[in-house]
């Protein structure tokens, strides 16, 4: 056993400071100590996506992320993408193309998709299914996955901008 | 009178149409509520210590360092929770002579596979829990485990469990008589044994568990990530003495199911007593490796299997030896004994033949149970009649497409009677064979690989008829015995403001069950499908059914919604009628308003909700206003609702590395009506990665010793985006006339035959090299042993 310490970093634009044990994943902080169930955890051990969040505008793995490590930095997670709208075009296609199923992989796949196209603006469909290849779904067959990103890569760049998705109706 | 209006005349008709889903915004803002998420006031957590062995006695345990550490709450054994909870056995009446050991939710003696839950440990938080388990000190005198299924089967072999007198659980014979002679005066008779491995579900989420005994209400409510609540809530109230209305199980959002979270685990019924012995809510949620290790794992079949055929390539007879390792006891309460019932009957279904034998050995291990997951059996069966049929096409000089033109059931041939005892309704696979032949381009293909082949690039295609098992009546489980419900109920009702709330209890698993029941019902009353709410997954607030599995959610509670809505679009128009002073059958629902025979609008619904609950003075006194039905559909008519298609897959071999490139995948599928398009496709999909994974990546490998080497994402395979192609998906439609909506399942076609049709690719990729494979998955590995390489 090891004493808590305390860790002060930005989440979803908000700085604030709590007490994490040194053991503590930011998996768990952000899911328990803030309650942001966004991020979910499939395998801890890096493998899976699920838990994917960005750390200073980087992909990471929560999971392998100790919380003590992110101290002084500042983390986005899905509700926090959500909120700003910056994946709404990413959500928006998501749906439409009924590129989920269960959800519990869409989180990860989100900040991965928003990961690849701040990085690359028109990835090819085989690039995209490179980039998703830290992702595991177990529900789609990835194919909606990936023309849900191929099309929000075209409609960025055709020059549409991103409106909430969340007002819109059903 | 004036004619109801025809489904597509009317404005709001979603039956057929790709809507997406509106429950899947919330899942896309993170905001889903998955048990997992789950907080309650005082809640605890569990922890197991887990059997080191796959076979040992229990001798002693001391939990006395344990049980001082910070935040343990309570460590509990087998004979802790044994005072609370009966005993369960795997078995069903219907399965003659089956056999399965006791179970308990901690064992007391006897541990029968590595990785099962010995001692539970509750803490204020899982990490002390774990902490504290690892404190527990455990005496086990370890037991020869039965590892290998044919030295299991020998007489004096040891027994998997000490409660069983051998280590056959199950074994059965179908017979049609005179075999021998068939195959002895056939023209050609082609033959294989079969390797199917062991693999496992992997849903996204991991089983997860919260259960909430409340003492003072005499009230347990378990937030449970399962597809079945209402089995759970029967199986919870009767092992644990509680009155099955004070039980409540809740299953909101789950991440994943595919048939492995319907099963009983021995953690989830502990949970339920530990919360009893705690007075406090109590969650459960299995790691990764945790879950390899406890859940079901599938399949595990060996099977050796001949198909005689005549001079000019009739398929005449198959015979078949089908023996799968279970693990060490039968699952509860479905029974590890349906897969292997279901490999032997589903043989050859796509053809017409009349003969047929087969005997089905279900043999104990000491390894995890092996039970339901998604296509229970027919991947097996569709692999090996696929597979005898490529290889009778050779034989018999034929190109696989025109031996199966020549013995798939005619589609004017129905009904149709099995030689395993099938009742087919109507199927179409010549139809949809044709149909798949213009959708891969097969000439072309063929063409092509006959071109690469010249230049060392091997490619090859593969084909798989299949059918699939929908829409099970009580003839699965409820005459074994089981309390599995084959019927489905739906409550509706018309709000105040004049919207719908329906209560159903199939449930959601991100299928977009949500979805269609809303299509449905919208579609009955006219209105925008916004104006429906669903609700499903939860005991206390929808009526009992058999929730969603072996894909039932469309075809039965599909109709369960269809029926409902009609009955409470029925009382809506009579008191329509009576406000307006008109004929019921004058009157019809367009547009959330009802309109006469011409079409005039004449009263909204929300005036009529209105007029009923608010002003029913308004009302002549003999008026009924029953604005919410209740109504419950189970199967009539055939058993089940088969279903059929046939798939292609297009495969490259590096014959030096045995490495092999999936190149595309196509599907033709006859689900009877469809829906939604939309969420038809991405089923298949999905269900067609899953038969892929099998194919190629996906392996529980055990050693001798009986323990599982590959626990872990990152050593057991799961198929991902970068390995998977573009998979091409067509409709053929042929309702089944059971029931008015004419939907059967199609959640499982993906997974019957995507490994079936993989093997037959493979295959012909190497025919070149006179080289065969009969074993999945195809491991590059194996791949080279059977080129002869390594
Ligand atoms: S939970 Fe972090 S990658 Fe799987
Ligand atoms: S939608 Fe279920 S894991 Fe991807």
């Amino acid at each position: 056993m090891t004493a808590a310490v305390p860790v002060t970093l930005t989440i979803n634009g908000e700085t604030l400071t709590r007490l994490a044990e040194p053991r503590e994943t930011l998996a768990d902080f952000l899911r328990r100590d803030l309650g942001l169930t966004g991020t979910h955890a499939g395998c801890e051990m890096g493998v899976c996506g699920a838990c994917l969040v960005m750390l200073d505008g980087v992909p990471v793995h929560a999971c392998l992320t100790f919380a003590v490590q992110a101290g002084g930095g500042a983390v986005e997670t899905v509700e926090g993408l959500s909120e700003s709208a910056v994946i709404a075009d990413l959500q928006r296609a998501f749906h439409e193309r009924n590129a989920l199923q269960c959800g519990f992989c869409t989180p990860g796949m989100l900040v991965t998709a928003h990961g690849l196209l701040v990085r690359k603006a028109t990835p090819s469909r085989e690039e995209i299914r490179d980039a998703l290849s830290g992702n595991y779904c177990r529900c789609t067959g990835y194919e909606a996955i990936v023309d849900a990103i191929e099309a929000v890569a075209r409609r960025r760049a055709a020059g549409e901008t991103a409106a909430a998705f969340l007002e819109e109706p059903a | 009178m004036n004619a109801p209006l025809g489904t597509l005349d009317r404005p709001n008709s979603y039956i057929g149409r790709s809507v997406s889903r509106p429950n899947a915004k919330r899942l896309l803002a993170g905001r889903g509520r998955y048990v997992t998420d789950l907080v309650l006031p005082r809640m605890l957590h569990a922890a197991f210590l887990r059997s080191p062995y796959a076979h040992a006695r229990i001798v002693s345990i001391d939990a006395a360092e344990a049980r001082a550490m910070p935040g343990v709450r309570l460590i509990a054994t087998g004979g802790d929770l044994a005072k609370l909870c009966k005993p369960w056995s795997g078995t069903l009446d219907h399965f003659k002579g089956m056999k399965s050991a006791p179970q308990l939710p901690l064992p007391l003696e006897e541990v029968l596979w590595a990785g099962q839950a010995v001692v539970a440990v509750v803490a204020d938080t899982r990490a002390q829990a774990e902490d504290a388990a690892e404190a527990i000190a455990v005496e086990f005198e370890e037991l020869p485990p039965v590892v290998d299924v044919d030295a299991a089967r020998e007489p004096d072999a040891d027994r998997a469990a000490v409660a069983v007198s051998d280590n056959l659980c199950f074994g059965c014979r179908l017979d049609t008589g005179g075999i021998d002679d068939i195959f002895a005066g056939a023209a050609h008779i082609v033959e294989e044994e079969f390797h199917f491995g062991r693999h496992t579900a992997v849903t996204l989420e991991p089983r997860a568990i919260l259960a909430d005994w409340d003492a003072s209400e005499g009230k347990l409510t378990v937030h449970h990530a399962t597809q079945t609540p209402y089995q759970f809530q029967d199986l919870y109230s009767r092992h644990y003495g509680i009155p099955e209305a004070s039980v409540r199980v809740v299953a909101p959002d789950i991440g994943g199911s595919f048939g492995m979270k319907l099963h009983v685990y021995h953690e989830d019924m502990a949970v339920v007593g530990l919360s009893m012995l705690c007075g406090r809510p109590v969650k459960f949620v299995a790691d990764r490796i945790e879950s390899f290790v406890s859940d079901i794992h599938a399949r595990d079949h060996r099977v050796r299997a001949r198909m005689a055929l005549d001079a000019e390539g009739t398929i005449l007879a198959m015979d078949v030896d089908d023996v799968t390792a279970i693990g060490a006891f039968s699952t509860y309460p479905r029974t590890s004994a349906v897969e292997g019932n279901q490999v032997i009957r589903l043989m050859g279904a796509p053809y017409r033949f009349d003969s047929y034998r087969a005997e089905l050995s279900v043999v104990f291990q000491n390894k995890v149970q092996t039970s339901q997951y998604r296509a229970v059996g027919h991947p097996i069966a569709c692999a090996v009649t696929e597979r005898l049929v490529d290889m009778a096409a050779a034989r018999a000089g034929f190109d696989p497409i025109s031996l199966r033109e020549k013995n798939l059931i005619p589609d004017g041939a129905y009904p149709f009677t099995s030689p395993t005892g099938y009742q087919f309704e109507a199927l179409s696979h010549q139809k949809s064979l044709a149909r798949l032949k213009v959708l891969m381009g097969y000439d072309a293909l063929r063409a092509e690989q006959a071109a690469l082949r010249g230049r060392g690039i091997h490619r090859g295609v593969g084909l798989a008829s299949f059918v699939e098992i929908s829409n099970p009546s009580p003839a699965f489980y409820g005459i074994g015995g089981a309390r599995i419900s084959a019927q489905d109920g739906a409550v509706l009702a018309v709000t105040p403001s004049g919207e719908i709330r329906c209560q159903i209890s199939v449930t959601e698993q991100g299928q977009g069950t949500e979805t269609i029941i809303g299509q449905i019902v919208a579609d009955q009353f006219g209105i925008g499908r916004e104006k429906v709410r669903v609700i499903t997954g939860d005991t206390e607030n929808t009526p009992h059914g058999g929730a969603t599995w072996a894909c039932r959610g469309a075809g039965i509670g599909g109709e369960t919604a269809l029926q409902a809505a009609r009955k409470l679009r029925g009382n809506v128009l009579s008191l329509a009628a009576t406000i307006l002073q008109a004929r019921p059958g004058d009157l019809d629902m367009r547009d959330g308003v009802v309109v006469d025979t011409r079409g005039a609008e004449r009263v909204s619904l929300a005036e009529i909700a209105r007029i009923a609950y608010f002003r029913s003075d308004t009302l002549p006194k003999d008026a009924s206003a029953q604005l919410t039905v209740a109504h419950h559909h189970a199967p009539q008519g055939y058993p089940f609702a088969f279903t059929n298609g046939v798939q292609g897959c297009h495969v490259e071999l590096d014959a030096e590395t045995g490495f092999v490139k999936i190149l595309k995948h196509w599907v033709v599928e006859d689900c009877g009506r469809i829906i939604n398009p939309l969420l038809v496709d991405e089923q298949v999909r999905g269900g067609v990665v899953q038969g892929l994974g099998a194919a190629f990546f996906e392996e529980c490998r055990y050693d001798e010793n009986g323990q599982l080497t590959n626990g872990s994402l990152a050593d057991y395979l799961v198929p991902m985006a970068c390995e998977m192609p573009d998979i091409v998906i067509a409709h053929i439609e042929t309702p089944t006339a059971d029931t008015a909506l004419g939907a059967k399942g199609c959640g499982e076609a993906g997974t019957a035959a995507a490994s079936a049709a993989a093997l037959n690719a493979v295959n012909d990729a190497m025919a070149p090299f006179g080289a065969s494979i009969a074993q999945i998955p195809m491991t590059p590995t194996r791949l080279l042993k059977a080129l002869g390489t390594i």
